[in-house]
């Protein structure tokens, strides 16, 4: 199968105000594959995911140098519009952080700022939404409560849902699983199977069995720098470099 | 975290070394558990001089309100509530002064509310740090501190002459709303910054535009709180009485406004005319207390309910 | 839809940009109109004369324009305030962020708040009716309305203020800090004294200022209780007449636009002046000395 390139990140130089977080990334991320960005904290994993739908934007004394293109065009070039481009790529958050609407209008938030009004498009959205994120035979009875009564996995996976909604080509994960239980993580990443059949998945995580488990291809990041990506069965067995194998080997981190 | 605070961790250390002067020694010819005696019984007493400063405070508030209760509430009844002063103010009740302070309180609401919240919003939401943000909480923390009675002149010279309202409740509606912006502005800012930058994000993660972000996500979270600064402003705006001295209020007038420019009685204001220039200062001193009393349990009342709603908000959101 | 879209977000944010420059626009037009209003009165009479005249007679003719007794009376007034209340609002704020128990600080915060909402003229009556005729009997003295009597109203208005400052500032001194001084051997007390006040100094002196700046600014108070003689006082009973409240009794009978209406809106440029300035500092001190690590105003 021939596989379609759907980001790439290209020469990305990133600051905060003097401090460089990225240095000169180059990365390339595919259709229906899952990548995982691995390395110890303050490597500039999340950094660099924030990057990808602009999240970093909100930072003001922050500074971007470089490409990232979507579908081959540059998502910093002045002529993109920053909404439109995070409608195109969700993300979900390493807390779950469900608004304190209901489980409903949590869903169809997305769709509504949109401007979609009509009651039925809606509900149908939204019933969709939460079966893909493997969720709605947990609450379509009470799709009129508030979110906050939800458990945290629950909470996760309707931020999950939310994010559908809004019929994203690419998923941005930041940790989904670091604030919840084994049980709850387990469907977190059952989920990602599935969704990556219909989307660019790329997920940051500080779990490597989390990465091997889910990824196809795995990036290691180290203090600002892309250090190796390689298939993630290759990247955990037979590393290139010695500061790859040392972290997944638990040698430093 | 920085320097600055290492700098102070070195003064710390170098209050260690200065050991022949202070508390920290515990070497010399005293033995060093009298010693220790003598210090927790300092501790001893300064903490009860501190207790007893904190506990002055209410000591305080309860002779006003006790003065103002024992001897105000024989004067209230519901004719001093529904009637209009008569006989110079020496019989009879205060309704148009009950009435004044409300539309001089709302009036003032309805003027500062809008504008300080948008300045909130503008604050918290779309500056970013930088010399006009400083500019402009430099103009609110100085509005804060000019004194009543400049606002009062401010609003004769502009309101009342320079724009040709006249002493008119309109006037004075500007004035307090003047006054009470920076109220509001501060409350409104504590609300703001109280709603998770994750819901922020995540609106805005899902393709939303920021003000869709702080229409739809950001302000309904906010909300209590900011009603809560919005009671506040009003209180203060009721209590006031310079600001309203020379562009609301007379000593007198027998009928209740009819429209925006007319003059108005206001409790405040009232309070102060019986008290130092009507005819019998000392024969309507119960229709002082009677006041007083009406004043303040409008205030207090309103401001302990601000309180306790913003204390059980604090509490949820924990 | 996009371009429409992008129209509404810069015209919301230009909205919420120009609304929040209405505070800095009524400070403008303040400053205008107390100048326009106050500065035909130096046709009359020089500045110098005007600052240290000692004598103001407005209504007498020819009138003296000297607000000198005016200054000294406010100024006064502030400082034997400020001495009452900075002890005591420093001190309150002190038990309430480290010794008081949470749950006497739930009860006594509330309390402080009340009594800053307390409306002024509700103070000033209570000076003029209760506390006069009590100090007036007390210390055998000619009226109970004077100088000390408004300072003792005035710092009760000002102890809120400085207390509630101070407190956030005490507060938010990193418990780092407490902790390395504690694990020394210093009592909590002696840690209070040599750590914790001096880390938060510069959010305690805002306290101070503003707290400051609001007595010289309270106009009921002095206008009821301070007695209202024009004279530099010679003693704490003597009866004063500070600016502000001089600029209230007056201004009602102050023909329109005449020179004593003019001199009494050069009064209140002064007054403007005094806060202006402690607000300014308050500021100054409040960014220039930051308190260190998470502590900051």
């Amino acid at each position: 199968m021939e596989k379609k390139l759907k980001m790439a990140s290209k020469n990305l130089n990133f600051y905060y105000g003097d401090f460089k977080a990225l240095h000169d990334v180059h990365l390339d991320f595919y259709e229906n594959e899952v990548t995982a960005l691995i390395g110890p904290s303050g490597c500039g994993k999340s950094t660099f995911l924030r990057c990808l739908n602009r999240m970093n934007d909100l930072i003001p004394i922050s500074r971007v140098e470089g490409e990232i293109l979507l579908d081959g065009a540059n998502i910093y070039a002045p002529s993109v519009d920053v909404v439109n481009l995070r409608s195109r790529i969700g993300m979900v958050f390493q807390k779950p952080n469900p608004f304190p609407k209901t489980i409903f209008e949590n869903v169809a938030y997305g769709l509504r700022v949109n401007g979609n009004r009509d009651r039925a498009y809606l509900a149908h959205r939204v019933e969709e939404s939460l079966k893909r994120a493997a969720l709605w035979e947990e609450v379509k009875d009470r799709l009129n409560d508030s979110a906050l009564g939800l458990s945290g996995g629950q909470q996760q996976r309707l931020c999950i849902a939310r994010a559908l909604a809004v019929e994203p080509e690419v998923l941005l994960m930041d940790e989904p699983a670091s604030a919840l239980d084994p049980i709850a993580t387990q469907k977190i990443e059952e989920l990602i199977h599935q969704l990556k059949e219909n989307y660019t998945i790329i997920i940051v995580t500080h779990n490597m069995q989390q990465a091997a488990r889910v990824s196809d291809i795995t990036a290691f990041f180290y203090i600002g720098k892309l250090i190796e990506i390689g298939e993630t069965d290759a990247l955990f067995t037979r590393p290139r470099l010695k500061q790859t194998e040392e972290y997944i080997t638990g040698r430093f981190g | 975290m920085n320097s600055s605070r290492v700098e102070t961790m070195d003064d710390f250390v170098s209050l260690k070394s200065k050991k022949e002067k202070g508390f920290f020694d515990n070497s010399g010819p005293e033995s060093s558990r009298s010693r220790l005696a003598r210090r927790k019984f300092f501790q001893k007493l300064l903490f009860i001089m501190f207790r007893i400063a904190a506990g002055l405070n209410g000591v305080v508030l309860l002779i006003i309100v006790y003065y103002l209760v024992s001897n105000g509430w024989r004067a209230i009844n519901w004719t001093f509530l529904t009637q209009a002063p008569m006989d110079s103010m020496t019989k009879g009740g205060i309704l148009p002064c009950i009435v004044g302070t409300f539309l001089l309180g709302v009036g003032a609401l309805v003027v500062a509310f809008p504008i300080g919240v948008a300045s909130a919003i503008y604050i918290n939401e779309y500056a970013r740090p930088g010399k006009v943000l400083r500019i402009v909480r430099l103009g609110i923390s100085n509005l804060a501190g000019v004194p009543s009675v400049v606002f009062g002149l401010f609003g004769l010279a502009f309101f009342v002459i320079y724009l040709e309202m006249g002493v008119s409740l309109l006037a004075g509606a500007l004035t307090l709303g003047a006054m009470s912006l920076p109220v509001i502005i501060g409350s409104s800012e504590e609300a703001l910054k109280a709603v998770p930058n994750t819901y922020r994000e995540a609106s805005l993660g899902l393709g939303a535009t920021k003000w869709q972000t702080i229409w739809r996500v950001v302000l309904p979270s906010a909300l209590p709180g900011i009603l809560t600064g919005g009671i506040l402003g009003l209180s203060r705006a009721a209590g006031e009485t310079a600001p309203i001295m020379f562009t609301a209020a007379v000593f007198f007038t027998p009928r209740l406004p009819k429209s925006v420019f007319d003059e108005v009685m206001a409790l405040p204001y009232h309070i102060y005319v019986l008290a130092t220039a009507g005819t019998e200062i000392e024969a309507t001193r119960h229709l002082q207390y009677g006041t007083a009393l009406v004043l303040i349990v409008m205030v207090l009342g309103l401001n302990l309910v601000a309180i306790i709603w913003r204390s059980r908000l604090r509490r949820k959101m924990k | 839809m996009v371009m429409r879209r992008q129209l509404k977000e810069k015209f919301m944010r230009n909205l919420f940009t120009l609304v929040a420059f209405a505070s800095i626009a009524i400070l403008l037009a303040i400053t205008i109109f107390l100048f326009k209003e106050g500065l035909p009165v130096f046709n009359l009479i020089s500045v110098k004369d005007f600052f240290f005249g000692i004598y103001w007679y407005p209504t007498s003719d020819p009138p003296d324009f000297g607000i000198f007794p005016l200054i000294v009376a406010s100024i006064s007034v502030t400082l034997l305030s400020a001495s009452i209340a900075i002890p005591l609002g420093v001190m309150t704020a002190v038990y309430l962020a480290e010794v008081a128990s949470p749950r006497v600080r739930e009860l006594i915060k509330p309390i402080v708040e009340l009594l800053a909402a307390l409306p002024s003229v509700v103070i000033g009556f209570f000076g003029m009716v209760v506390v006069a005729p009590f100090l007036q009997n007390t210390f055998n003295i000619a009226t109970g309305l004077n100088l000390f009597n408004a300072s003792l109203m005035l710092a009760f208005m000002s102890i809120p203020t400085i207390c509630s400052i101070s407190e956030d500032a005490v507060y938010s001194v990193p418990d780092a800090l407490r902790e390395a001084s504690l694990a020394l051997g210093a009592t909590h007390l002696e840690t209070i004294f040599r750590v914790v006040l001096p880390a938060a100094v510069s959010g305690i002196c805002t306290a101070i200022i503003l707290g400051m700046s609001r007595a010289i600014g309270e106009t009921m108070v002095v206008l009821m209780v301070a007695g209202g003689a024009a004279m530099v006082p010679s003693s704490i009973f003597d009866p004063v007449r500070a600016m502000p409240g001089s600029i209230a009794a007056e201004m009602a009978e102050a023909p329109f636009r005449g020179d004593h209406y003019h001199a009494l809106f050069a009064t209140a440029i002064v007054l403007f002046m005094f806060t202006f300035l402690f607000n300014l500092i308050a500021d100054y001190m409040s960014h220039k000395y930051r308190q260190v690590g998470d502590a900051t105003l």
